[in-house]
């Protein structure tokens, strides 16, 4: 059992639906929802890609469509390769995938991450709770429609939050967002910093030309 | 009165076992001089804080060693790290555990301000939710800077009308 050079063509002719998708390193794969869980077994059984990385998703944009794209990664721990699977979710507005906790028990925690940052739902996962925001959190973070700074909702705790008259406010930007320059300049000019630092909270962005 | 006695500072053997002082000055110095730390560490400051309890800065010097993770028995909260929205509440309740008399200090850039985290996952400033005493610059600041911050709580300890509160009546 071994992963085959050409995991694409393998792919293609045990499953119609498969198409090759481009791709700047690994192979990679569209497939649609209804073959996820059968390729992804036999991927795992049958070409010995036994390792899943990583469950993510892809935010297009909020005119785009399809405006959700469930991503999956997985390895062959004994020939080093790597494969991606991509699969466009048919709804924009309740974006929906397959569960993988049934293969692999790891998926368990992406699929819950996905479903946090992004608001893709697992069908039939076992426990889709958020991971990384608080339970309640009325917001997918990650998708476009969110801005960085965040949205004011009320702390977790409604007594500590009556108590310090705290709430999770979008946070000052300042110009920002902070990000490291590239190319051949000291360390110094390369710190993260504002592009813009004409405008902040206080003083309003200048009117464009 | 008259008296043949010309000493001027305290001698047990005219005095007997008797010191005279000021309720302040005495509370003072014994809560100055052993500020039980509890160790809120939530991110790489906690490792300076580490850096610090440990032999080569070694926090025992300035009477703080006993780090406790109770907060029933700790006196100073040491927030050394990133508080996110998740986590806010439970320090504050953390807080809200520790008895009387009790010190905040935050420790480093996030726990001072948010520090390199704009972002909507992470408070802005623990001092939103609990009431800081001293506020320490630094991503992550050395452990000399955390000697440094007890010194000044130290000092800011020795300034506080404590007897008032103490003999209040409720």
């Amino acid at each position: 059992m071994t992963a085959t050079a050409d995991v694409t063509a393998a792919l293609q002719s045990k499953f119609s639906q498969v198409t090759p998708r481009p791709s700047g390193d690994h192979p990679a794969i569209n497939l649609p929802a209804s073959e996820v869980l059968a390729v992804l077994k036999y991927l795992r059984d049958e070409l010995a890609y036994d390792f899943l990385v990583d469950i993510t998703a892809v935010d297009w944009g909020v005119e785009a469509t399809p405006r959700f794209t469930v991503i999956w990664h997985l390895l062959s721990t004994t020939d080093h390769q790597y494969v991606r699977l991509a699969m466009d979710c048919a709804s924009n507005s309740e974006p929906v995938a397959p569960t993988a906790t049934g293969l692999w028990p790891a998926a368990n925690w992406h699929e819950r991450e996905t479903y946090d940052l992004l608001g893709v739902k697992f069908a039939e996962h076992p426990d889709l709770r958020r991971i990384l925001m608080w339970d309640g959190y009325p917001y997918h973070p990650l998708r476009k429609d969110f801005p960085l700074a965040g949205i004011e909702v009320p702390l977790p705790d409604i007594e500590v939050a009556d108590l310090t008259g705290a709430s999770a406010k979008p946070a000052p930007m300042m110009g920002g967002p902070f990000v490291a320059s590239t190319g051949e300049m000291n360390l110094t000019d390369a710190e993260p910093r504002a592009k813009d630092e004409s405008w902040t909270e206080f003083r309003e962005k200048p009117a464009s030309e | 009165m008259v008296t043949a006695n010309t000493e001027l500072a305290y001698n047990t053997k005219i005095e007997g076992d008797i010191v005279v002082t000021k309720a302040d000055a005495v509370i003072n110095w014994l809560r100055s001089s052993s500020v039980w730390p509890m160790p809120m560490g939530l991110a790489c400051c906690a490792i300076e804080l580490m850096g610090a309890a440990a032999a080569r800065f070694d926090i025992a010097r300035f009477g703080a060693e006993v780090f406790r993770f109770s907060p029933r028995q700790a006196d100073c909260m040491i927030v050394a790290g990133t508080v996110t929205y998740k986590m806010a509440p439970h320090v504050r309740r953390i807080y809200d555990q520790m008895a009387e008399p009790k010190w905040v200090i935050a420790m480093g850039a996030c726990a001072s301000s948010g520090g390199m985290y704009r972002s909507y996952a992470t408070l802005q400033g623990v001092d939103q939710i609990v009431p800081v005493d001293v506020y320490i610059s630094g991503c992550p600041p050395r452990p000399e800077a955390l000697l440094d911050a007890l010194i000044k709580l130290q000092s800011k300890i020795g300034a506080e009308r404590s007897a008032k509160t103490l003999f209040a009546s409720a």
